[in-house]
């Protein structure tokens, strides 16, 4: 989540980056700083011979890994603070909060959850809201399946902590074994801190009062933000967050809370075809020699529309196949 | 009791849709087009919610503090400050520009 420890973690190994891919590949990801899926899906591909490299070194790596995980996982941690005293300012009570960190645990799925309940919106309506923006753990739970491969019985308890910060620093790491202690490290510090500080939070509001007048409603797309910002690296990831964006804030009046989320992840399969088509033949390169060939600059999705406008509107149908598909 | 429901409502369902996502076949992710798919997804769900939260009051789209202190935060990230920096720069100027009647 966040990208300084990230990028630190990657500069320490220099010499890694040479095994993911073609040299040209290994290259542009390091100087760009690796996103963090990225760097998953390489590690994947290859998992056990950079397993092997970084043997050697490996408790200098645990202690990377461990300072990583806890630095995500304390900073966000304390962010239930702000879930405590909105979930209060809602008129949810410090039990219901508490529940709900220590049940849900999916901050942005919190957040919807109480912010329609405080609307007025019927309990169902909320808790579908509030699902549709958990469905992403989802994704996250598909890519880290392969890179923990988790026995049944761990996979039970582990599922609770799969959430944006434990998948983005434990598809950051390299190897199975590191991605693990990264999951792990993160799912605790987090759990637990998460549930300590929605405590004192929700406790905390009477003696706060007016919580927007402190600007704690801005903690929530900050959070987004930053978990964002080391996403947006190629064009095809900018073109994807620059329409959703659209779609998000576009379909906001016109649909029930949560659901323009759900129709803004149709993005992601529609700038994928469009790219896909845009470079037949080359489905394995990635996404580098697409930002070279400018197709999509880095202002992103207003600038995509014009030459891929009309692929795009030919393709909306096939990819709601595929997102169904993928599901 | 309305807010019990939606609680435990949410909690099953977002409890299992991670379960699921965790137990998918592996072949599922040999696929490419998957593997593509589930790295671009989060960004669209993220760009959205990073959008709806500084722009959205319920059903309308407003221009108000938070915009301030959104930027600060991108600003913040930019100069690839700490995850807490960013958040807590997003808070002061906030509540900065709201103290400054924003």
């Amino acid at each position: 989540m966040t990208p300084v420890p990230q990028r630190k973690h990657l500069l320490k190994s220099p010499e890694v980056p040479k095994d993911i891919g073609s040299p040209d590949e290994g290259a542009t990801v390091h100087d760009t700083g690796a996103p963090a899926h990225d760097t998953g899906a390489a590690s994947r591909g290859t998992g056990a011979a950079l397993h092997d490299d970084t043997a050697t070194e490996g408790g200098r790596d645990d202690r990377a890994v461990i300072r990583d995980a806890l630095g995500v996982g304390i900073a966000v941690g304390l962010s239930g603070f702000a879930f405590g005293v909105t979930a209060a300012g809602a008129g949810i009570s410090v039990a219901q909060a508490c529940a709900l960190s220590l049940l849900v645990f999916t901050g942005a799925s919190q957040f919807a959850l109480v912010s329609a309940l405080a609307a007025g919106g019927n309990p169902l309506t909320a808790a579908a809201g509030a699902f549709f923006l958990g469905a992403r753990n989802a994704f996250y739970g598909l890519r880290l399946s392969s890179l923990l491969r988790l026995p049944p019985g761990t996979r039970l308890a582990a599922a609770h902590w799969v959430i944006d910060e434990t998948s983005v620093v434990a598809l950051a790491q390299r190897g199975r074994h590191a991605a693990r202690l990264g999951f792990t490290v993160t799912g605790a510090t987090l759990f637990a801190l998460w549930n300590l500080t929605t405590l004192l939070g929700a406790l905390g509001a009477e003696a706060l009062g007016d919580t927007d007048a402190w600007g704690l409603d801005a903690a929530g797309p900050a959070c987004f933000l930053a978990l964002l910002a080391p996403m947006l690296r190629t064009g095809p990831e900018r073109a994807t967050a620059g329409l959703a964006v659209l779609l998000g804030l576009g379909l906001l009046p016109v649909l029930p809370p949560g659901v323009p989320v759900l129709v803004a992840a149709l993005a992601a399969p529609v700038v994928l075809l469009v790219h896909s088509r845009a470079l037949p033949g080359k489905p394995g390169r990635g996404y580098g020699a697409d930002g070279a060939g400018g197709v999509e600059g880095p202002g992103g999705p207003d600038g995509a529309g014009g030459a891929d406008g009309t692929r795009k509107a030919n393709g909306t149908e096939k990819t709601e196949a595929d997102e169904e598909d993928a599901r | 009791m309305s807010v019990w429901i939606a609680i435990g409502v949410t909690a099953v369902g977002c409890y299992l849709v991670k379960l699921l996502g965790l137990s998918v076949p592996a072949g599922l992710l040999e696929r490419p087009l998957t593997q593509r798919l589930a790295a671009l997804v989060p960004v669209a769900l993220l760009a959205a919610l990073t959008a709806q939260q500084t722009f959205g009051a319920d059903t309308a789209l407003v221009l108000d503090a938070r915009l301030a202190g959104v930027g600060a935060a991108a600003v913040a990230l930019l100069l690839r400050a700490p995850f807490l920096v960013v958040v807590g720069a997003a808070v002061l100027v906030t509540a900065g520009a709201r103290a400054l009647g924003g």
